[in-house]
């Protein structure tokens, strides 16, 4: 019963803990990395190298963010976002709602064909979709208090996150079926790489619906919030930024 | 040609910018802590990696003590910035819509651009050097219709990269963790912890307790990749394949996509959660995470349920 140990978990403890006393998350991090090195009494110098090594071997995660912010930060120096706002107010049709759900059905779409990279945070939702959804809430209510235009901004990137998780794993060359696939192979059991890709179908149309019926009913969830907003403000109403 | 110690020497520009912008700014800390951030892509490959350990640990101790504060850049006079909409118009969307476009095109078809020992862009990392690549040529169109020097391209990256401030961290702290974590042996013990207490006879009991186990392990981790060999190897093949025999393809393919709905409801899903926040200067940073709460947890039900009705 007893013969492994618990104190690997040290730091999973440790971030729970930080999170839940919602100490600054970078500060948790390497607080959980230290407690679970010394858990499973790792020499200090051993693991400075350690986190060096690992921090070495993942350089490449910030890139994606860091390379377009130049070019998006350029464009909207001279009213990238302004131009944005401009041409979805052209759309008689546009709502916030129907906005982010016909985004949704083309992020999860292309990503679904392999193309993950037709979309993102720093390339896509901040210069582009955000100011949309914005816009398009503007248009009509004739306002955006600072908590509405907080609330778009979130379901913007929410919407862009759903869309590609759901999609690119019914992409058969996608990374994750192909460790499925492996991992399942090593334990054992052999699997079709394509099966696997095939039976993601259903949950991606679930995750479709739920989230696109959210959006649709997303119009009169912000125009309920804004009454609220007024009531509690009357007078704020007329500030403008 | 774009390799990815190329790529590396450019983030390490960037951050030297930042840190001279801030420096000049008068906000030391800050300045320490990009100039220790650029310091590590420049030169990662020929420090000793208790060196980068070292400055990694400083790093989080200038961001964890608040240190790393967003500074101020002048932006263009509304005038002048509407002047501007009204001279470039629809041009303004042509470098924001290269960047995805090229780094698609260049994935599917540049890749295929190599010689004898050479290639255009990095075989084993195409999207990251065709998003090099196209984040370049929009940088040059950018240039070109704005009328704008250089130096003002790196003064706007660090105006955006200052405005992230220090969550543009904390995806590569996470990472750090998790290797740390596999290192520690967390998988292996959680797998045997799972496996010593969990004795399911009824499969809708064991499918739900793979299901949320994958949701629960990924909002710890902050990663559905890492998750998944721990929970199938601990739950997900014994009791579900071996004990009640269902599918290992549709067991896979949907304990993912639970793993995925744990992604979308943590903050150690940094990247995906915390930085867009940031990004998008929310002041909440868990706002994109409580939008996307409801979604996530209706479709972890409905994945017990697809999970329960495909697999047996």
């Amino acid at each position: 019963m007893s013969d492994f140990s618990l104190w690997p978990l040290l730091g999973i403890a440790v971030v729970m803990l930080g999170f839940l006393l919602k100490f600054n998350p970078v500060l948790v991090v390497t607080v959980a990395a230290f407690a679970t090195g010394m858990a499973v009494k790792m020499p200090i110098l051993t693991w400075l190298e350690s986190l060096g090594t690992a921090f070495i071997k993942t350089r490449n995660l910030p890139l994606i963010l860091l390379l377009p912010l130049a070019v998006i930060g350029l464009l909207e120096r001279h009213g990238l976002r302004e131009k944005a706002q401009a041409w979805i107010l052209n759309i008689k049709a546009a709502t916030t709602g129907r906005l982010l759900l016909v985004y949704l059905a083309l992020r999860e779409s292309t990503a679904a064909a392999g193309l993950t990279s037709l979309g993102g945070h720093p390339q896509v939702v901040r210069p582009l979709l955000a100011p949309m959804a914005e816009a398009a809430f503007e248009k009509k209510h004739l306002t955006l208090p600072d908590k509405i235009k907080f609330k778009i901004r979130a379901m913007s990137a929410a919407t862009d996150n759903i869309g590609l998780f759901f999609g690119e794993d019914i992409f058969v060359a996608f990374g994750a079926i192909i460790l499925m696939h492996t991992f399942l192979r090593e334990s054992g059991i052999e699997t079709d790489p394509l099966h696997i890709a095939l039976w993601g179908i259903p949950t991606a149309i679930a995750a479709f619906l739920i989230h696109g019926s959210r959006l649709l009913r997303f119009d009169a969830y912000l125009a309920r919030q804004l009454k609220d907003e007024l009531k509690q403000a009357p007078r704020q109403e007329q500030r403008h930024d | 040609m774009i390799s990815m110690s190329l790529l590396y020497y450019v983030a390490a520009l960037l951050f030297f910018a930042v840190a001279f912008f801030s420096a000049k700014d008068k906000r030391y800390s800050s300045a320490l802590f990009w100039f220790s951030y650029g310091l590590i892509f420049l030169l990662g490959d020929f420090m000793p990696s208790a060196l980068v350990g070292a400055l990694v640990v400083l790093m989080a101790l200038v961001a964890g003590f608040g240190g790393v504060k967003g500074g101020t850049y002048q932006t263009l006079a509304l005038q002048q910035r509407l002047d501007s909409v009204k001279r470039l118009s629809n041009k303004l969307f042509i470098p924001a819509l290269m960047i995805p476009l090229l780094t698609v095109f260049s994935v599917l078809i540049l890749v295929h651009v190599k010689g004898d020992g050479w290639s255009l862009l990095d075989q084993n990392n195409a999207t990251l050097s065709a998003l090099g690549l196209a984040a370049f040529l929009a940088i040059l169109a950018a240039l070109y219709l704005t009328r704008e020097k250089p130096q003002q391209a790196f003064k706007e990256s660090s105006r955006l990269i200052e405005a992230i401030g220090w969550a543009f961290l904390l995806p590569q702290l996470l990472a750090t963790l998790g290797l740390l974590f596999n290192q520690a042996g967390v998988g292996e013990t959680v797998s045997e912890l799972t496996s010593l207490y969990l004795n399911l006879n009824h499969p809708l009991l064991a499918v739900a307790c793979y299901a949320i186990g994958m949701a629960l392990f990924t909002i710890i981790m902050g990663n559905a990749f890492a998750a998944f060999p721990v929970i199938t190897a601990g739950i997900g093949i014994p009791l579900l394949v071996l004990q009640h025999g269902g599918d290992p393809a549709i067991m896979a393919a949907i304990g993912m996509f639970c793993g995925y709905c744990g992604t979308l409801l943590t903050p150690m899903a940094a990247n995906f959660n915390i930085v867009p926040a940031a990004l998008l200067e929310l002041p909440d940073k868990n706002a994109v995470i409580k939008a996307q709460a409801p979604t996530a947890l209706v479709l972890l039900g409905v994945n017990i349920v697809l999970m329960y009705l495909l697999m047996f």
